[in-house]
């Protein structure tokens, strides 16, 4: 290192001759935290998102990095929050990116005492199987007049809240056509 | 608000910081009291009691701002001479039918309407919870009506409104909510104060107005306060739900509820709704006022979005289809019949009821005697694990070797692995954009169900079966992408916008929903999010760039419509009521309504407009009609239909207070739905024997740091460090009483449960004087559950399950308990507790108290 970096590299020096007369800027910076970069921007991608706790709504920039949330956020720009998160809003990178998320399917036998693995078409093709089992077991033609039912009472369903509009619209589709009415979500309680 | 939704409440900071006065009313002293102007505790469960205070002050004071009540309101129509109040029957309005517990309503209907509008008899509306189906509209009504304009005529609402809240004085309020005369004042004061021309006030609550025996009238009793002080379609009022879910508004317009389809359009009914003429007319009402006249086109669209080309005309759209109710099929309905065996299979999507739903043994016990359960969410909830790490299998009530349910566990996506939108509390439509794969199994639910939907027909593809047809029928072609064949949510939202069939263009809105098949749509509230092919709802100009309304931020339904019934921000001849509050007013020289907001009126509609006589549908509603989905085109102080326990909210005691109503002889709301199982049960309350078995009251709600069940937070590390504990709140008072210290292990026992909580003893929460005695509340979070990071009991197992009648919504924000010192016993120990306390209190599980009160003497109040 030479004299002039040795001097130029002092605080005071730069203090004194450059944009930061107080010394609470660049001036009092170290090298260390020269070196750093902000997640966000470093990111690859960037997407536009919305806060999956309350109802409020608050705007979240999803920041990616190879492939996995690197940061998670608020939204300058949005009207309703203007950048801001709550606790709950400000963990959203902790909670996608759980190591208690569960990533494959379980699978409980009738009277077992443990989990065991099961593929993810397996298990779609065992639900499908019961779906109709408890249709063939439990479908209503006609009510006790002879007007038309068209339903199963043998299949319920709970959740929708925490889902997309276009989750629960297709969900609804499917459940009605298959004739099952027993359809609740959160909004219930 | 400050601790549940904290960041909305930094708007009411702003507020604050211009000048407005914050009020809380909160059992228990919160984030939100301490930066409020006034704190008001309230004993929980007596907002009516509190509210009607105020419409009383209002009314006795005239401080109601006259011109908007009488141009805009029904104050001045005249109502049946067969009614009676509530005064006059001792807490019960005209026409309760004892056998049902149920009204029957033709004496309620405006004069020259008994009988011939309305709903009539409302035993059935209850079991399909029909009130829900007034989110996008009004109840019907004639349109015709007879007024006086003076307001002096004894049937006029406004007087009936005066007669029916006379007793609500200040000394009431302070004897049932246990609100000092003084604050009370004060609040009334700075309400009306801050209401009328120049300014408006603003009420804003969340569950804890809603999880009540009567918490559809807690909600009317507000409306009215606004109605009457002026704050309703305009800048700075209304009434503000603050709903807890990221879409739970989204999931009620377009419902995955058992009694509704998209739209608010209500599930048949078998007896009712044979025919689609039926159901349509059911809906539209033949003869009314307003916009709800086009339901037809409305349903056909939406059958001709769910079936396609075999939807015709001649065939009623499918409508034959449609699964039929018979009566109450919610979700503790549900829960009872698993218990019972009637239910094979159910289906948990991102919602923990073992720990979320009131009286959770009830839902534990009933899924553990299913065939088989999905569970999609992102962790291994207490729903899931309920066979093997319950409370019940420690006390030997579920043994795992012995439970059949085969449980499936599938991974769910998060929400920044799908794309879509949610609803936001304010009916505010945002797109999410993907920003990465979900990991390994993990699917979105549209994956699920679409291939699921699949899997379904292809399996059936052969079948014969006329009950099949349905499922082979559907529309359920929308395209993949990716390396998972992700089913394209931007074609699903289409869908929901609607689309000209011959044609596929998206509708620009629902004003172009025809009857005759040319048009699907999906959800019709929702037309107009895809307009012009453009995903209106991803829509994110910067707040920077626009005005203080921020239209151009996602797009709010109906038709990016910011606050509804706007029209009422202007006088009745179309001017802004003050430039202060100028929001939406009548522009006479383009001859069309403008403003900030897209005015919720038609467009060239002038306020002079007077319909032609016998005019129906949008024809009918005069220019100075703002409430445009009402059947009558006026805000409703005194509904004469549509609310099933009376056209006036009424003071009565939740379903297990340890107080008698001090207004009426009888007790409760007598329309609950209860529900005699012998798993459900209900504390004793007086004028019953033994109330004092459970002597305190206990609330629940929120901590800002977790998440409603916990799923989403007792899973995730920050938080869950947070709020590591389950915990109770206790007044100094009450732990001297009890004999608790702080720090040290407390349990509650019901009718139902024994849980136990690290005892925090603390000043918010006041003992309050109510009919000169003290009444101890307690205070608990509801979020944990046995799973998770941090684990403790759930307060919801406390709970019974008694609902509202309207919406049948569980009451769970308030019930009556004993308190004690120590933790609680466990195993088979811990049952013998809950049955020495039921045995002590008198219950009998699977009895109930009569809905109507009956007195020492065993007579019984008012139904006379
Ligand atoms: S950040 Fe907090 S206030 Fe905002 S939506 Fe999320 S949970 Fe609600």
């Amino acid at each position: 290192m030479g004299l002039r970096t040795f001097i130029e590299g002092w605080p005071v020096y730069r203090q004194l001759t450059g944009t930061d007369p107080l010394g609470r800027g660049a001036a009092a910076k170290s090298d260390v935290s020269r070196a750093l970069t902000a997640r966000t921007d470093t990111a690859d991608s960037v997407a536009r998102s919305v806060c999956p706790y309350c109802a409020v709504g608050c705007g979240q920039r999803v920041f990616v990095k190879d492939g996995r949330v690197s940061q998670i956020e608020g939204d300058p720009d949005s009207p309703i929050s203007r950048g801001r998160l709550c606790p709950k809003g400000s963990a959203s990178k902790s909670l996608v990116t759980s190591p208690l998320r569960q990533t494959t399917v379980r699978y409980r036998r009738p009277y077992s005492t443990q989990w065991e693995d099961l593929e993810l078409d397996t298990a779609l093709d065992m639900i499908a199987d019961r779906i109709l089992a408890a249709r063939e077991q439990t479908w209503e033609d006609v009510d006790t007049q002879g007007r038309p039912l068209n339903r199963t009472l043998g299949i319920s369903s709970l959740g929708g809240a925490t889902l997309d509009n276009e989750e629960n619209y297709l969900i609804k589709k499917l459940f009605t056509a298959m004739g099952a009415l027993q359809i609740e979500n959160q909004a219930r309680i | 608000m400050a601790e549940a939704h904290p960041v909305g409440f930094q708007w009411v900071m702003e507020a604050k910081r211009k000048g407005a006065k914050v009020f809380h009313v909160d059992p228990r002293f919160t984030r939100t009291s301490a930066v409020a102007d006034e704190y008001v505790p309230i004993r929980a469960g007596t907002d009516i009691a509190l509210l009607g205070g105020v419409v009383r002050y209002i009314l006795d004071n005239e401080l109601d701002f006259r011109e908007y009540v009488l141009a805009y309101t029904n104050a001045a129509t005249i109502v049946s001479e067969e009614f009676s109040d509530t005064e006059d029957g001792d807490g019960f309005f005209s026409g309760f039918d004892p056998e049902t517990g149920t009204y029957v309503q033709d004496s309620w209907q405006y004069e020259g309407h008994e009988g011939s509008s309305g709903s009539g008899h409302t035993a059935q509306e209850r079991d399909s919870a029909a009130g829900l189906t007034h989110e996008s509209h009004g109840a019907p009504v004639g349109g015709q009506t007879r007024r006086d304009e003076t307001l002096q005529h004894p049937r006029c609402v406004y007087q009936i409104l005066k007669r029916h809240f006379s007793r609500y004085t200040p000394e009431m309020v302070e004897r049932v909510c246990g609100i000092s005369q003084a604050q009370f004042l004060e609040l009334a004061r700075a309400w009306t104060a801050n209401s009328g021309r120049n300014r408006t006030g603003m009420l804003i609550y969340s569950v804890g107005w809603t999880q009540h025996s009567v918490g559809v009238q807690y909600i009317r009793t507000g409306a009215i306060i606004q109605l009457l002080l002026g704050n309703m379609g305009r800048p700075g009022g209304g009434v503000m739900a603050l709903r807890g879910h990221a879409s739970i508004q989204g999931s009620t317009d377009i419902p995955t509820l058992f009694n509704l389809l998209p739209g608010y359009l209500p599930m048949p009914h078998h007896a009712e709704h044979p025919s689609f003429d039926e159901w349509v007319d059911s809906i539209r009402h033949p003869g009314q006022k307003g916009f709800w006249g086009n339901a037809r086109s409305f349903a056909a669209s939406l059958l001709k979005a769910y079936w396609g080309d075999a939807a015709t005309p001649e065939n009623d759209f499918c409508y034959g289809y449609l699964p039929r109710l018979t009566g109450d099929h919610g979700t503790y309905q549900q829960v009872l019949n698993m218990i019972d065996g009637k239910i094979k299979g159910y289906f948990l999507l991102g919602q923990n009821p073992a720990v979320g739903s009131a009286h959770g043994r009830a839902q534990r016990l009933g899924m553990a005697n299913l065939d088989w359960l999905v569970v999609r969410d992102l962790f291994m909830i207490e729903s899931a694990t309920f066979w093997q790490n319950g409370p019940e299998v420690t006390t030997g009530e579920i043994v795992p070797e012995e439970c059949r349910t085969e449980v499936f566990f599938l991974p769910a996506a998060s929400h920044v692995e799908k794309e879509g939108t949610f609803t936001q509390t304010q009916r505010l439509l945002q797109w999410r954009e993907k920003a990465v794969e979900p990991p390994g199994d993990a699917r979105s639910e549209l994956w699920f169900f679409y291939h699921l939907g699949h899997k379904l027909r292809e399996k059936l593809a052969d079948s014969p079966l006329p009950r099949d047809r349905a499922l082979l029928d559907l529309t359920w072609d929308y395209p993949t992408h990716g390396p998972h064949a992700e089913p394209s949510a931007e074609a699903v939202l289409r869908e929901i916008n609607g689309y000209d069939v011959a044609t596929g263009r998206p509708l620009s809105g629902f004003a172009e929903a025809r009857a005759d098949g040319s048009t699907a749509i999906g959800c019709w509230i929702y037309s107009g999010v895809y307009a012009d092919g453009v995903n209106q709802a991803a829509r994110r100009r910067s707040r920077h760039e626009q005005d203080w309304v921020a239209a151009e931020w996602g797009w709010a339904w109906p038709a990016n419509r910011r606050i509804l019934y706007n029209r009422a921000s202007a006088d009745p001849d179309g001017n802004p009521w003050s430039e202060r509050k100028r929001y939406v007013w009548w522009d006479a020289e383009k001859s069309e309504w403008t403003g900030y907001d897209v005015p919720d009126f038609e467009k060239t509609k002038p306020p002079s407009y007077r319909p032609p006589a016998g005019a129906s549908g949008p024809e009918g509603i005069a220019g100075d009609d703002p409430f445009v989905m009402q059947g009558d085109g006026k805000g409703w102080l005194y509904a004469p239909s549509g609310v099933l326990d009376g056209p006036l909210p009424t003071h009565y005691e939740p379903v297990e207070s340890p107080v008698r109503n001090p207004l009426y002889g009888q007790q409760a709301n007598p329309t609950r739905k209860m529900y005699a199982h012998p798993v459900n049960s209900v504390n004793p309350s007086p004028p019953q024997e033994h109330a004092q078995v459970f002597p305190y009251v206990f609330t629940v709600s929120r901590l800002t740091e977790h998440h409603t069940a916990g799923a989403m937070s007792r899973t995730v590390s920050p938080l869950a460090e947070l709020q590591p504990e389950m915990f109770v709140e206790v007044s100094p008072a009450l732990a001297g009483e009890v004999g608790l210290t702080h720090l040290g292990w407390a349990h509650l026992v019901s009718g139902r449960a024994v849980i136990e909580a690290k005892v925090l003893v603390t000043d918010r929460l006041t003992p309050l004087r109510v009919d000169g005695r003290i009444i101890h509340q307690v205070w608990l979070p509801y979020h944990f559950g046995f799973e998770g990071l941090v684990t403790g009991d759930s307060a919801n197992d406390l709970f019974g399950i008694s609902l509202d009648p309207n919406v049948l919504i569980q009451e769970s924000k308030v019930g009556t308990c004993d308190v004690r010192p120590g933790r609680r016993p466990i195993g088979p120990a811990l049952l013998e507790l809950v049955a020495d306390y039921q045995r002590r209190a008198g219950i009998v599980p699977g009895q109930h108290a009569p809905a109507v009160t009956t007195d020492d003497e065993g007579k019984e109040h008012g139904a006379s």
